[in-house]
C-alpha cells in the first residue's frame, strides 16, 4: 500500500469535478423544494440530461451547446411532471418516482446508439500565471467552465432567493401556498417556473457526467447521483452555501474512497463502493434528528397539494 | 374551458376504471412510441399483450409470466400497505437482495447436510434478512425522523454492494471458477425451489404470493389494523387521535415490505435465478412500485396489477428478439403505465366540467 | 354625494348553493358598514368579490363613481380595496417585513421599508418589529401585520372578516381605536362580523344577509342585539336551560401539568392545576392559541405527561394513550372537525370506528364488526339529526354544522363520564349549535364532567357552571361562572390574574 501515491492537490481538485453535478443538480431540487413542490424526479431528469447533452455535444461538436443540450432535456422531461402534479393534481411522490424510472428508460432509448463514442473536450480556464501557482493555482483557476458556472449559479440562486422580490414570491408560495394566493399570486405558474429550473438544472449536471466527468454515455451513468442530490437538499438545509459545501463534502468521500481502491487498501473495493451511500444516510440521520430545526427551514407547504377552489 | 370540480364522494366507478384507462391509453402512446422507433405498432403491442397469453408458444410463456408475477406481487403487496399510510418504502430492491443473501447464505452454510427443512428455514431467513433491511429507514425515521424514501433508496446501493462482496467473498462457489457466483442452489436438492409441477412455471414463491394476496385483503377489509394503516395515510393527526401510534405504523409497514420482499427474494434467489450473482437484482423491486399504484394499492388490484406487468415482461423479451427494439422501450412502457395512472387519478376525487361561456 | 362603493345585483352560484343573490348595497365615503349574517350567509363570498378573487355571474359593481370589476386582488389594492382577513394570509417562516412587502404592489427596499412599517405602525397605536418571524407573534399582533400592510397602501375601502375573533377584549379596544381614526381621516371600512355587540359600537350602517339574500340594513345604534339577532337568523331563539349544578366527586384531576409544545410556533403548557367533578360544566375561555390545543392533547391522551399530573377516577392516566382512556370512560372531541376529529375521505361508519372500536366494541380479536359498526353510525346519525344521505358518505361531503354534530354525537353516544370538547360550535349554524350546546347540558345533568374548551364567550356563560381562562398556556384559578364580568374576562385573557372568591 502506498498512501504516498494520494496527492492532496489532486485530491481537492478531482473532488470538486466529483461534486459538481451533484451540486448543479441540488441547487435546481432546492429551488423546486422552495416553491412547496418535491420532485423525487431528479435521477431521471440527470440522465436525460446525461444522454441528451451528450447527443448535442457529439452532433455539434460543441460542448457548450452540449450543456445547453443537456439543459433543454432535463427541463422538457420534467414538464411530465408538471402536468401529473400541476394539472392533474397528482401524488408528487409517485410522479418523482414516476420521471426517475421513465427517465432512466428513455435515456437509454436516446443513448442506444451513441455508447463507446468520445465527446468533445470541454476547454479549462486557463490564467497564464494564476494557473500556474502551485497549490493554489490548480485548485481555484484551472477547471473546465462548468465548474465556475456552477459556484456563480449557487450564488446567484442566493441572491434571488433572498434579495429580490421574485425569489420572495416564490419562498412565500413553498410556505402558505393558500395566502399566496389570498393575496393574488400565482402558484401553478411560480411552482412551474421552478420545476422547469430544477429540470434544466439537473440536466446540466447529467451532461457534466457524460460530457467531463466520465466522458462517455454508459446506461444508468448516473448511478444515484439524483437521488444524492436530494439529500444534499436536506443536509443544506435548503440555504445553497450549504449546499454547496454538502456537495463537496460528498464529493470528498466518493474521491477519497476511490483512490484507497486505487492504492489498493486492504478492504474490498464492493465496501469501499458503499461508503457514499452510507455517508450520505448518516448525513440525513444527524440533520434530521433536530426536529425542531428541520421544520423551521423545510418550507412549510412541501408536497402538499394546492387547488384554487372557489 | 375544461375545469376541475371537487366530488365530495370519491367516485367509486372511477376507482375501478382508471387503470383500464391507464392500459389503453398506454396502448395508444406506445403504439406511437414503436411507430417512431420504425415498427409495426400493432404487431408490437399483439407481441406485448397478446401473444405471452394465447399466442403459439403461449405454453412456454405462461410459466414465464407466474414467475415473473410471484415477486413483483409479493414485493407490491407489502409497498401497497405503506403506501396507503404515506410510508414510501422505495428500497423493496434492496430488501430484495438482502433476503436473497441472508436466505442464501443460510443454505450455503449448511451444504451439502440434506434435510426437509433446510428450504423452510431459508425461506424463512430471507424474510427476516429482507425485514431487518427494510427496519434500517424505519428505525431512522422514528428515532431520528430521517426521510425513508432517500434512506431506503441508499441502503440498494449499499445491498447491492454488499452482494457484490459477498459473492466475491465468502459466498463464493468453490467450484465456479473464481466467477462472482455462488453455488448453484439446484444442485442442493434440500435447498432447492423446483417447480411443483413441471412446465407450469408454479413453485413455492407463486403459491406464497397467491396466499399472501388473500391474507393482506383480509387485513386490508376486515381487520382493525388495516383499517388504522389506512386513517394513517389519509390524516396524521386524525389516526393519532384515534389512539394509533404512528411509530409502530412505520415500523410495521416498513418491516412488513421489507420481509415480503425479502422473501421475493430469496425465492428467486434458489429458484428462477438459480444462484446468487451480481446479476441477481433486475428491477422488481422498482417495477412493484409500478404494480402497486397499478392495482390502486388493492391485494385483488395488485395481483392483476402483477400479472399485466409480467405479461408485459414476458411480451418485452418477445418484441425485444422479434422487432429488433432495445430493451429500453419496454421500460419506457411501463413508465408510461404509471404516468397515465397516476394522471388518471384525478377522475377519482374530481368532475371535469365544461366551462359555461359568457360573461362572467 | 356618490357613494365610495356601489354593488348592484351581484349573483354568484356554486353547484348546488346560490352563494350571494342579486345582493345590492352601497358604502358611503368615511362610513363603517358592517355586513352580518351567520356562517354560510355569503359572507365571504361577497368579499372575495370585492377583493377580486371570485368572479360574479353577474351583477356590476362601481368604485367612486367609476365601473369596478377587479378580476384579481393586484387590481383590487390598484384601485385602493385593502383586506385583511379573517384566516391570516401571512407566511410564518417569514419576518413582518417580508410579509408586508408581499401584499404589496410596489414595495421599497427593505430599510427604507421596515422604516414606514414603524412610523405607520406608531401613528395608529399597532406596535410592531419588521425584523420578527411571524410565526413567533401572538395572533393580535399578526393581526397588526395585515392591518399595517393595508394601511400602507393607503387604502379607499378597507375590509375586515371578523377581525376581533382571535382578540382580548383589550385588543378589541386597540383596534377600534385604530378604526376610528381612519374613519376619521376618510376611509371607508367594510367591517364582517356575526358579533352583534361589537357591530352596534363601531358600525353606522349594516347590511344583513341570509342564504345569500339582503334581509334587511339597519343602523345598529338603533337596535338592539336581539333585535338584529332574529334578523339574522330569522327566527327566534330559545337559550338552552340551565339546571341547577350539583358537584359530584372529582373525576379528572389534573395537578401541576407542564407541556413542552409539540409545534415550533405552539404554546408550551405551565403548571395547569384544576378538578373536574360529576355533573359539571367547566368552561375554558382565552384567545386562540394560548394552549388551548395543547390542553386538549394533553387530556386526550395525543400527547403523554408526566406521571401523576393527570388522574382519572383516581388512576394515573398521564402515560395512557387514547384508546385506554376511552375505554375507561374519558372522551374528547378536538376543535378541528376535518382532519383530526374525522378523516376526510373515509365514510362516516369508518369515522364512527375510528374512536368507537374500543369503548362500543367493535372488533373481535381485531376484526371489525362493520355491520355493528354501521349500525352505531347510523345511530348517531340517527340520534344527532346528522343531514346525510348515508353514513357511507365521506366526511369531508359534509356540511360543517351536520359534520360537527356527528363527531360530538359520536363521543356522546359512547356515554363518556367525562368528556372534552374543544370549539364545540365554531362555524356551526345557529340551529345546530344549540343542538350541540343543549346536548352537552344533558351530558353533564346526566352526571358526566364536561369541559368546554371555547373562544365564543356568550356560549360559555350559557352553559358553563363554573369558568377559567387560558394565557400563554397558563390557566386562571376555576371560579363560579354566575356573576363573572366581561372586564374581568378581559382581564384574564391578557394574563393578568384578578382576586376572586374561590369556587
Amino acid at each position: 500500500m502506498d498512501f504516498s501515491a494520494i496527492s492532496p492537490v489532486s485530491l481537492i481538485v478531482s473532488l470538486i469535478a466529483a461534486s459538481t453535478p451533484i451540486l448543479l443538480a441540488a441547487i435546481g431540487e432546492l429551488v423546486v423544494e422552495k416553491s412547496g413542490v418535491l420532485n423525487l424526479g431528479v435521477e431521471g431528469m440527470m440522465i436525460i440530461g446525461a444522454i441528451t447533452g451528450f447527443i448535442a455535444a457529439v452532433s455539434t461538436g460543441n460542448p457548450f451547446l452540449g450543456f445547453l443540450g443537456g439543459a433543454i432535456g432535463g427541463a422538457l422531461v420534467s414538464i411530465i411532471f408538471i402536468v401529473l402534479t400541476q394539472y392533474l393534481m397528482a401524488n408528487q411522490v409517485a410522479s418523482g418516482l414516476g420521471l426517475t424510472m421513465i427517465g432512466l428508460g428513455l435515456a437509454a432509448l436516446l443513448g442506444h446508439s451513441y455508447a463507446g463514442i468520445k465527446p468533445p473536450s470541454s476547454p479549462h480556464l486557463d490564467i497564464a500565471g494564476l494557473s500556474d501557482l502551485p497549490v493554489v493555482g490548480p485548485i481555484l483557476f484551472n477547471h473546465d467552465f462548468i465548474i465556475y458556472f456552477s459556484i456563480i449559479l449557487t450564488a446567484s440562486v442566493w441572491y434571488f432567493l433572498n434579495r429580490t422580490k421574485a425569489g420572495l414570491i416564490l419562498r412565500a408560495v413553498g410556505e402558505n401556498h393558500d395566502a399566496a394566493h389570498a393575496l393574488g399570486y400565482k402558484v401553478v405558474r411560480v411552482r412551474i417556473y421552478a420545476i422547469l429550473f430544477g429540470g434544466a438544472c439537473a440536466g446540466i449536471g447529467g451532461a457534466y457526467l457524460s460530457l467531463i466527468r466520465v466522458p462517455q454515455w454508459t446506461e444508468g451513468m448516473t448511478a444515484g447521483a439524483g437521488w444524492i442530490a436530494l439529500a444534499i437538499v436536506v443536509f443544506g438545509s435548503w440555504k445553497p452555501w450549504r449546499v454547496l459545501i454538502g456537495a463537496y463534502l460528498f464529493g470528498g468521500v466518493t474521491i477519497l474512497q476511490l483512490n484507497l481502491q486505487a492504492v489498493g487498501v486492504n478492504i474490498g473495493a464492493a465496501y469501499l463502493s458503499m461508503t457514499p451511500y452510507i455517508i450520505t444516510i448518516i448525513v440525513l440521520v444527524i440533520m434530521s434528528s433536530d426536529k425542531k430545526r428541520a421544520s423551521l427551514n423545510a418550507p412549510a407547504a412541501l408536497g402538499k397539494l394546492f387547488h384554487a377552489s372557489k | 374551458m375544461l375545469r376541475l370540480e371537487a366530488r365530495p364522494n370519491p367516485s367509486r366507478t372511477m376507482q375501478a376504471l382508471t387503470p383500464v384507462i391507464a392500459v389503453a391509453a398506454t396502448m395508444i402512446a406506445g403504439g406511437i412510441l414503436f411507430a417512431l422507433l420504425g415498427k409495426s405498432p400493432f404487431a408490437a403491442i399483439r407481441m406485448l399483450f397478446w401473444d405471452p397469453v394465447f399466442g403459439e408458444f403461449a405454453f412456454y410463456y405462461r410459466g414465464q409470466i407466474l414467475i415473473k408475477a410471484a415477486p413483483l406481487i409479493l414485493i407490491a403487496l407489502g409497498l401497497s400497505f405503506g403506501f396507503r399510510a404515506n410510508i414510501w418504502n422505495i428500497g423493496a430492491e434492496g430488501q430484495f437482495i438482502m433476503g436473497a443473501v441472508v436466505g442464501g447464505a443460510t443454505g450455503l452454510a449448511l451444504y451439502p447436510y440434506e434435510a426437509f427443512w433446510v428450504f423452510p428455514l431459508m425461506i424463512i431467513m430471507g424474510a427476516i434478512g429482507g425485514m431487518l433491511w427494510g427496519l434500517i429507514p424505519a428505525f431512522l425515521k422514528i428515532k431520528f425522523n430521517a426521510n425513508e424514501i432517500l434512506v431506503s433508496l441508499m441502503l440498494v446501493y449499499v445491498a447491492s454492494n454488499f452482494l457484490a462482496a459477498m459473492v466475491t467473498g465468502p459466498l463464493r462457489s468453490p467450484v465456479g471458477m473464481n466467477f462472482p457466483v455462488s453455488r448453484n442452489f439446484s444442485e442442493y436438492a434440500s435447498a432447492a425451489n423446483e417447480e411443483l409441477i413441471a412446465g407450469t412455471g408454479m413453485h413455492w414463491g407463486v403459491v406464497t404470493a397467491f396466499l399472501a394476496v388473500i391474507v393482506a385483503y383480509i387485513a386490508l377489509t376486515r381487520h382493525i389494523a388495516g383499517f388504522q394503516i389506512q386513517v394513517t395515510g389519509q390524516s396524521a393527526r386524525a389516526a393519532k387521535f384515534g389512539g394509533i401510534n404512528p411509530n409502530l405504523t412505520i415500523a410495521l409497514c416498513l418491516g412488513l415490505s421489507g420481509a415480503l420482499a425479502g422473501m421475493a427474494g430469496i425465492f428467486e434467489a434458489t429458484g428462477p435465478a438459480g444462484k446468487l450473482s451480481t446479476n441477481f437484482p433486475v428491477g422488481y423491486g422498482f417495477t412493484a412500485i409500478i404494480v402497486a399504484f397499478l392495482g390502486r394499492l388493492n391485494p385483488i388490484g395488485v395481483l392483476l396489477a402483477g400479472l399485466l406487468l409480467a405479461i408485459t415482461f414476458v411480451g418485452g423479451d418477445v418484441v425485444q428478439t422479434e422487432l429488433q427494439v432495445p430493451k429500453a422501450s419496454i421500460q419506457v412502457f411501463q413508465g408510461m403505465l404509471l404516468f397515465f395512472l397516476l394522471g388518471s387519478e384525478i377522475l377519482v376525487n374530481f368532475r371535469l366540467r365544461l366551462n359555461k361561456k359568457g360573461v362572467a | 354625494m356618490t357613494p365610495l362603493l356601489r354593488i348592484s345585483g351581484l349573483t354568484k352560484a356554486y353547484p348546488g348553493v346560490v352563494a350571494n343573490d342579486n345582493v345590492s348595497f352601497d358604502i358611503g365615503i368615511g362610513e363603517v358598514h358592517a355586513l352580518l349574517g351567520e356562517n354560510g350567509a355569503g359572507k365571504s363570498t361577497l368579499v372575495k368579490a370585492i377583493y377580486g378573487l371570485v368572479h360574479p355571474d353577474s351583477g356590476t359593481m362601481e368604485l367612486g363613481g367609476n365601473a369596478y370589476d377587479p378580476g384579481e386582488p393586484r387590481n383590487a389594492r390598484a384601485s385602493g380595496v385593502a383586506m385583511v382577513f379573517q384566516h391570516f394570509s401571512l407566511f410564518e417562516a417569514l419576518t413582518v417585513g417580508e410579509n408586508i412587502a408581499l401584499g404589496m404592489e410596489n414595495a421599497p427596499e427593505t430599510t427604507a421599508l421596515s422604516e414606514k412599517i414603524r412610523t405607520v405602525s406608531a401613528n395608529y397605536g399597532l406596535t410592531l418589529d419588521p425584523d420578527r418571524l411571524v410565526g413567533d407573534l401572538s395572533a393580535g399582533e399578526r393581526q397588526r401585520v395585515e392591518i399595517v400592510r393595508c394601511l400602507l397602501q393607503e387604502p379607499k375601502l378597507l375590509v375586515m372578516d371578523e377581525p376581533t375573533s382571535v382578540l382580548t377584549p383589550q385588543e378589541v379596544d386597540i383596534l377600534f381605536e385604530t378604526l376610528r381614526k381612519l374613519k376619521a381621516e376618510g376611509t371607508s371600512i367594510l367591517y364582517i362580523s356575526h358579533k352583534l355587540e361589537e357591530i352596534r359600537t363601531i358600525c353606522d350602517h349594516a347590511t344583513i344577509l341570509r342564504l345569500g339574500k339582503v334581509v334587511g340594513t339597519c343602523i345598529p345604534s338603533e337596535e338592539t342585539p336581539k333585535s338584529m339577532a332574529e334578523m339574522m337568523v330569522g327566527t327566534t331563539l330559545t337559550a338552552p336551560k340551565k339546571g341547577a349544578f350539583q358537584p359530584g366527586p372529582a373525576l379528572l384531576e389534573v395537578h401541576n401539568l407542564w407541556l413542552a409544545s409539540s409545534d415550533p410556533f405552539g404554546t408550551s403548557l405551565k403548571e395547569i392545576t384544576f378538578n373536574l367533578h360529576a355533573g359539571e360544566v367547566l368552561g375554558i375561555g382565552g384567545v386562540a392559541g394560548n394552549g388551548q390545543d395543547e390542553l386538549m392533547l394533553a387530556l386526550s391522551g395525543e400527547e403523554r405527561t408526566q406521571n401523576g399530573t393527570i388522574q382519572f377516577k383516581g388512576e394515573n392516566i398521564g402515560h395512557r394513550g387514547p384508546n385506554y382512556r376511552r375505554t375507561q370512560g374519558l372522551l374528547t372531541a378536538p376543535e378541528e372537525r376535518l382532519g383530526h376529529a374525522a378523516a376526510p375521505d373515509m365514510s362516516l361508519t369508518e369515522n364512527a370506528l375510528l374512536t368507537g372500536f374500543g369503548r362500543q366494541k367493535l372488533t373481535t380479536n381485531g376484526f371489525v364488526k362493520w355491520n355493528a359498526t354501521k349500525n352505531f353510525a347510523r345511530a348517531i346519525v340517527e340520534k344527532f339529526d346528522v343531514r346525510t344521505p348515508s353514513v357511507n358518505n365521506a366526511a369531508k361531503s359534509l356540511s360543517g354544522g351536520n359534520l360537527q354534530k356527528f363527531v360530538i354525537g359520536r363521543e356522546i353516544m359512547q356515554n363518556p363520564e367525562v368528556f372534552i370538547v374543544n370549539q364545540p360550535t365554531w362555524g356551526v349554524d345557529a340551529a345546530a349549535a344549540a343542538d350541540i350546546r343543549q346536548a352537552i347540558l344533558e351530558l353533564a345533568h346526566n352526571g358526566a364532567a364536561v369541559l368546554v374548551i371555547s373562544q365564543d364567550l356568550d356560549e360559555l356563560m350559557e352553559i358553563s357552571d363554573t369558568f377559567a381562562v387560558l394565557s400563554e398556556g397558563a390557566m386562571s384559578k376555576v371560579r363560579s361562572a354566575q356573576g363573572v364580568t366581561i372586564e374581568e374576562i378581559g382581564l384574564l385573557m391578557g394574563g393578568t390574574e384578578v382576586s376572586h372568591a374561590p369556587a
